[in-house]
């Protein structure tokens, strides 16, 4: 899953590959090969992502935009954007920490597990989020390992705002490592060893070389990490205990909407995490596009001839 | 850029501290109640707060969570701060009580009709027309017919069709334990779906169109009908049915601990009130003091023969032992 959304920074072929692909007869096709993998494509797309898309939002607007707008502001969906936002706002700056030490870490020095830590970090990709839900229960929940432990202090875990958040932190684990790992080992180290043999020490290393040549892989990761954050179902139903207004994220309230039979309602609150889920691939194009027209400062512009 | 990604998250931190603090200030229950009865508790949680501020002056605002009544029980016994648990039947409250101490094992005693201030029973759901000709539950298992109805393990409203299936086939002549059992084996055959709630079932024969009858609580199966239109579905009535009774009790020890104990103890006591029984009916639940409620609403509902899960049964906790814990009678039947 990471390695198809990894960015090909070091090697990405800049210039006009596909044109000189179509331009020379032997790798040619014919036209007809061209528009029939063109067509099934397109129609794939099409039926696939697109239709849905546009459902959501006719769906959504089917009786009028004064029920989609009321859908909106009412105030348990007010309240469940409130809280995805919360959970969002947690989980996405904890991993990006998290990330980048560990990125650094793994990509700079040889120590022992190493190996471990990267399948380790992978493990949120491999386990099913429903499984990560369960998780907290059985540590944190009444009958847990922890129970009795919080009920003594009167701690809120699950079934409230730090159980969603830590169920968040979990599925979200992955995205900013697995983004930085590959990008930080194939710039390797010897910008930092030059800083440091000019006399920076490890903060100026970090925030004017390191930093710098990892920004945007950083803030593609960062991306990523939101979304899902945003959009996790399974792990947060089962530590949400459901409480309407309390601890229903967007997506939990759409699925309650529709139980309620409530379906413009579910839809309009459907199409707002569609619009954010939009919105996130708009930056998200506009960030690769800034990173491939910004190539790190190491590599020869030597393709500006051909 | 690290610095400017730290700012909005102080700020969250800040807003969820606020949020947690506020919310602490106004005097809260949680009701924490299964799948149908959503629409019941969103009228009744503002007339009782009516009620309760012109009693007592003191503002109180509910919070309902629903689900599977197995599911909820078990959040409950995980640790949900519920005050006040309103399930699908007494099996689901008894484990609470079992598992948690938080209240006596007698609290089906404290109030009135065995704690169950509305009843309900099931009934079928059908399409327009009903081209399967289906009347009464021998024509369940006819062959070509499908049937819905959710997982015994997981729902409340599952466990009475199961049981009011069992109880028909009991009640025939020359019924007995084998006969039944044969009954139900086959009419499990004819389930293509098993949805894990009750309204997830509905969904599945309503919006999905699976299926040719609805096993369902008669609520649910009358407020399908309103909701989704009396053009689509009508409501079948077998010739004999279950009484189920989804009961209510405070969860003493999550109420003393929060200071709630006396709004929650006049929560439940409030839904045996006219009030109470009044918006019981309007949301099709059969009230226990039919006479407090609208004549027109109590009109409604079909006359039809019930037996009871004690009656017949022998108790909900020799019924569930003996049915749907592992190994029961259900794992036995439902193996494919």
């Amino acid at each position: 899953m990471s390695a198809a959304t990894t960015l090909n920074w070091a090697a990405a072929p800049r210039g006009n590959a596909a044109v000189r692909f179509e331009s020379r007869e032997a790798t040619r096709e014919t036209p007809w090969v061209k528009w029939t993998i063109l067509g099934i494509s397109l129609t794939f797309f099409a039926v696939f992502l697109l239709l849905p898309l546009v459902a959501v939002f006719v769906e959504a607007l089917r009786k009028g935009w004064e029920t989609y707008w009321s859908a909106l502001i009412h105030e348990d969906a007010l309240s469940a954007i409130m809280l995805t936002l919360t959970a969002a706002a947690i989980s996405v700056p904890l991993n990006l920490v998290f990330g980048v030490c560990a990125a650094w870490a793994i990509a700079k020095f040889e120590f022992r597990g190493k190996h471990l830590l990267i399948t380790l970090i992978d493990l949120p990709f491999s386990v099913s989020p429903v499984i990560a839900g369960l998780i907290y229960v059985l540590i944190f929940g009444a009958q847990g390992w922890l129970g009795p432990w919080v009920a003594e202090h009167d701690v809120k875990i699950i079934f409230a705002v730090p159980g969603i958040v830590l169920a968040t932190v979990f599925v979200t684990f992955p995205f900013v490592a697995r983004e930085l790992i590959p990008l930080m080992q194939a710039q390797g180290r010897e910008e930092e060893e030059a800083a440091i043999v000019l006399g920076a020490n490890g903060w100026q290393t970090f925030w004017y070389v390191t930093l710098p040549n990892i920004k945007w892989g950083l803030l593609y990761g960062v991306i990523l990490c939101n979304a899902r954050a945003m959009g996790e179902f399974g792990a947060v139903s089962v530590v949400s205990g459901h409480i309407r207004g309390q601890t229903n994220t967007l997506p939990l309230h759409v699925e309650i909407l529709y139980n309620e039979y409530q379906f413009a309602a579910a839809f309009a609150v459907a199409s707002l995490l569609a619009l954010l889920a939009l919105v996130t691939l708009a930056i998200k194009t506009w960030v690769e596009h800034r990173a491939c027209s910004a190539p790190p400062s190491r590599e020869p512009r030597q393709d500006a001839a051909s | 850029m690290t610095i400017s990604l730290i700012r909005p998250s102080l700020l969250a931190l800040a807003l969820t501290a606020g949020l947690i603090g506020s919310a602490q200030a106004e005097t809260t229950l949680l009701n924490v109640s299964y799948d149908p009865t959503r629409e019941l508790y969103q009228a009744f949680n503002p007339e009782f707060a009516k009620h309760w501020k012109a009693k007592t002056g003191q503002d109180v605002t509910i919070k309902q969570s629903h689900g599977g009544s197995g599911k909820q029980a078990r959040a409950v016994i995980d640790g949900l701060e519920a005050d006040v648990v309103t399930l699908a039947l007494a099996y689901d409250i008894d484990v609470i009580s079992a598992k948690t101490n938080k209240f006596p094992a007698n609290w089906q005693k404290r109030l009135s009709h065995n704690s169950s201030p509305y009843t309900s029973t099931i009934v079928f759901l059908v399409r327009k027309g009903n081209p399967k000709g289906i009347k009464d539950w021998g024509d369940l298992v006819k062959p070509g017919v499908e049937v819905i109805t959710p997982n015994p393990k997981t729902s409340g409203g599952a466990r009475w069709n199961y049981l009011a299936a069992w109880g028909y086939a009991l009640q025939q002549p020359g019924g007995n334990e084998a006969k039944a059992k044969e009954f139900v084996t086959e009419l499990f055959k004819h389930v293509p779906v098993l949805d894990s709630g009750a309204r997830g079932a509905t969904n599945t024969f309503v919006q999905r169109g699976i299926g040719d009858v609805l096993l369902a609580w008669e609520n649910e199966a009358f407020l399908s009908v309103n909701e989704l239109g009396p053009d689509k579905f009508e409501i079948v009535v077998p010739s004999v049915s279950i009484l189920a009774e989804p009961p209510v009790t405070v969860v003493d020890g999550v109420a003393a601990k929060r200071g709630t104990a006396d709004v929650a103890k006049a929560y439940v006591e409030y839904l045996y009130s006219p009030v109470g029984q009044k918006i019981a009916a309007q949301h099709y639940y059969r009230p226990v003091k039919p006479e407090l409620a609208d004549a027109k609403d109590v009109a409604r509902f079909p006359k039809l023969k019930t037996f009871t899960i004690d009656g017949l049964f022998g108790g909900w906790a020799k019924t569930q032992k003996a049915h749907f814990d592992d190994g029961g009678v259900f794992d036995q039947i439902f193996t494919r």
